[in-house]
């Protein structure tokens, strides 16, 4: 508990310290920091911004546990980018292909994402326990591996020209398989299932059996194995549960606004802010869930500051401002963390051989 | 040589080896071939660089406004310093704080392309040309010239004749091949080009050849017998980060001072990954990164200036690999006899089947390349050893 707070405590500072060295790069290039930030809450704090900021903050909470996952057993899964653009194709485009009731439908789709996402991981799972290779590395390559292989799939199979214009899709999805609104128009179905999603992930990663081994492999890989956890397959499953979560965060968009595919209407870059949601969360469930809404919060105010003058890309550079800070100081503290203990460990020692 | 010759008189693609092809491929190989050396810097100095692509977007950016108010030698310099400032953020984050190298990467990454856009909507906003996405033009560019005698340049106003140009209008085998390649590679270069070749023997000479080098390196290898030795490991992975740092700032503005004339968000292209790929293809050591730029720059090259070409090319490496074939049968290596006999069914079919490889997979060539690369040569690959392992000075290990 107390390290908890701490940890609350040492990210809130870090964030802080971040804004303050946005301003002073705000000063530099001469905008007034005061103005910018008084207009960014000024905006963020009014119920219509509010559920922008939800809905900005779902795609990143996929993302960030896709990327946590991973981070729990010193796996990093850059491939995030990969693994949600190729699930989204083709969710979209099996989504097209049954029909279904409603609900089981939507299910269908969600399913088909899911399975895909972790197919597309498990190339580099496989690439890493038959050769050995770091995921770091091929996950990047897949990045751009699946970039065009979505592109030459998207172009040669699934486009549907039908709709006319220039912003080309894949078929649209039937009403059976679209995700119902929470706020018409504004905020769909897929926030609750991030939530859920967030809560399943506390409950496998810190409270069950699997959560453990998979921890243990990361915290100390000899150990574990001398435990008898199988390491190979722990990395299987970590990268597959990893690009599962992945394959959901074009989900939003899919099934709850496009309804389909379409190279411009799915937005990129989402692996790479779920790395930075996943940093500033801690890979932790809260954590992830309340920087995901700290980064939605600050997107929903872009358009504004926008209109009044300030630069909007000042809002991006905040959030990775504030990443760098907080994982420095992070890093700091858990270093400052580990040597009180081991000075705690090591008075216990001498009291204790004082006594004997 | 006489196998490529022999595919382009049997296929008709003059394109293979034209100068225009060549001169393309040795324009698409500088950035990544300096984005590779930006790499091969950083790990060798014992940090993991997956911020190249972050520093070449400063490179971008600075470089073209250098350009832009001051011109195009001006704006390499600052390129370069733009770059340098991405190393240095790398360095202070990794080496002074210790955060973990990738992710400290995959931060600058993001920090540049956000932040360049931040200074675009500051600087670039309103002025002709430009946006909140790409720079005005530069008004002027780097002199270019042809090699004298060789490729028609011009020596103290006496124009020299364009020997190899000759050569390579007779379409004689191999002759005409060697014509069209020389002449690609000595005509209309940019003093840019000149100079990033030039890095590759320097870089080798400063690794290998000297005592910084080999301070640094063994910083890479094995810091903590560097330090016993009274090698400042920190230190020197300041310097190695500041000159990767400026070696991608550098690839960055041949992007937009020599192959373009203003900036354009996107840029990249992701060439800095390639730069990384390169750099594992090259197994760490510049001129296998030279080589591997080579091949990711020729098959950029040919897909831009003859798509049509790039069936002839599973021709060749049909042609390759039944060589290869033979000279292991020979030898009795059983593994290699199966891999080439595979390597050559396979693309001798394609060249029979496929008429046009779509562009969306060509461009993932060298990613496909550097996996095949991992997969079956992880063995003999020698990273640094210690490339990507926090280093604290003065702590027992």
């Amino acid at each position: 508990m107390r390290k908890s707070l701490a940890t609350l405590g040492s990210s809130l500072g870090a964030i802080f310290l971040a804004l303050f060295i946005c301003a002073v790069l705000l000063l530099v290039t001469g905008k007034d920091p005061l103005a910018a930030y008084g207009k960014i809450l000024e905006t963020g704090f009014t119920s219509d911004k509010f559920v922008e900021m939800l809905k900005r903050a779902t795609p990143l909470i996929f993302s960030a546990i896709a990327v946590a996952i991973g981070f729990k057993m010193n796996l990093f899964n850059i491939g995030v980018e990969g693994q949600y653009l190729f699930a989204a194709l083709i969710a979209a485009e099996m989504g097209t292909h049954v029909s279904l009731p409603a609900p089981l439908h939507v299910l269908f789709i969600l399913v088909v994402a899911m399975v895909s996402g972790a197919a597309w991981a498990s190339i580099a799972a496989f690439l890493k326990i038959v050769r050995g290779i770091n995921e770091v590395i091929s996950t990047i390559m897949l990045n751009y591996i699946a970039l065009s292989f979505i592109q030459w799939l998207f172009e040669t199979f699934f486009r549907d020209d039908s709709d006319g214009g220039l912003n080309v899709k894949t078929t649209k999805i039937a009403p059976s398989g679209r995700m119902p609104d929470l706020v018409h128009d504004r905020l769909n179905g897929m926030f609750i299932v991030a939530l859920l999603v967030a809560f399943v992930f506390w409950i496998v990663v810190f409270r069950s059996r699997f959560g453990f081994r998979l921890r243990a492999s990361g915290l100390n890989p000899i150990a574990a194995r001398t435990a008898g956890i199988p390491a190979s397959r722990m990395i299987l499953v970590a990268l597959m549960l990893s690009g599962a979560v992945a394959g959901l965060v074009a989900m939003p968009a899919v099934i709850g606004d496009v309804y389909g595919y379409g190279p411009s209407a799915i937005a990129t870059q989402y692996g790479f802010a779920g790395i930075a949601v996943a940093l500033l969360g801690r890979n932790h469930p809260l954590g992830i869930v309340g920087a995901a809404m700290l980064f939605g919060f600050l997107d929903s105010t872009s358009a504004e500051l926008q209109l009044s003058g300030i630069p909007s890309s000042i809002v991006k550079v905040i959030q990775a401002i504030i990443v760098l800070v907080v994982v420095i100081v992070n890093e700091a503290s858990s270093r400052r963390y580990n040597r009180r203990t081991a000075e705690r460990a090591a008075m216990a020692l001498k009291s204790l051989d004082a006594r004997l | 040589m006489a196998i490529i010759s022999t595919v382009r008189l049997w296929t008709d693609q003059d394109a293979l080896t034209s100068s225009g092809t060549i001169g393309t491929a040795l324009r698409l190989t500088v950035p990544i071939l300096l984005a590779g050396m930006a790499g091969l810097w950083a790990e060798r100095c014992g940090v993991i660089n997956i911020g190249i692509e972050g520093m070449m977007i400063f490179g971008t950016w600075f470089g073209a406004w250098g350009a832009w108010q001051f011109g195009p030698w001006v704006g390499l310099l600052f390129a370069i310093l733009g770059g340098m400032f991405g190393g240095l953020v790398h360095a202070v984050a990794t080496v002074r704080f210790n955060i973990d190298q990738v992710i400290s990467g995959v931060v600058i990454n993001l920090f540049a392309f956000f932040g360049v856009r931040y200074l675009s909507e500051l600087v670039y906003v309103g002025k002709p040309g430009g946006g909140i996405s790409q720079s005005p033009p530069q008004k002027s560019a780097l002199p270019r010239f042809n090699l004298p005698i060789l490729s028609g340049g011009e020596i103290a106003g006496w124009k020299s004749p364009d020997f190899l140009g000759w050569l390579e209008s007779q379409r004689w085998f191999i002759l005409g091949d060697f014509g069209g390649i020389g002449r690609g590679l000595t005509h209309n270069l940019s003093w840019a080009t000149v100079i990033a070749i030039i890095i590759v023997p320097v870089s080798a000479w400063a690794l290998w050849r000297t005592r910084f080098g080999l301070r640094l390196r063994s910083s890479g290898e094995s810091p903590v017998a560097a330090e016993s030795l009274g090698v400042k490991v920190n230190r020197l992975r300041y310097y190695g980060l500041l000159i990767s740092g400026g070696l991608a700032g550098l690839a960055g503005g041949t992007l937009s001072i020599v192959a373009s004339s203003y900036y354009r968000q996107g840029q990249t292209a992701g060439r800095g990954f390639i730069g990384l790929a390169t750099m594992i293809f090259g197994n760490w050591r510049p001129s296998g990164i030279l080589t591997g730029a080579m091949l990711f720059g020729y098959a950029e090259g040919i897909k831009l200036v003859a798509s049509d070409s790039i069936t002839a090319l599973f021709l060749f490496i049909a042609a390759i690999s039944a060589v290869f074939f033979i000279y292991s049968v020979i030898r009795r290596k059983r593994v290699q006899v199966l891999v080439t006999l595979v390597a050559f069914i396979v693309s001798a079919i394609a060249y029979r089947t496929i008429d046009t490889v779509p562009e969306s997979l060509t461009q993932s060539l060298p990613y496909v390349v550097t996996l095949i690369v991992l997969a079956t040569a992880n063995q003999r690959l020698r990273p640094p050893a210690m490339a990507g392992v926090p280093f604290r000075p003065g702590e027992p290990h």
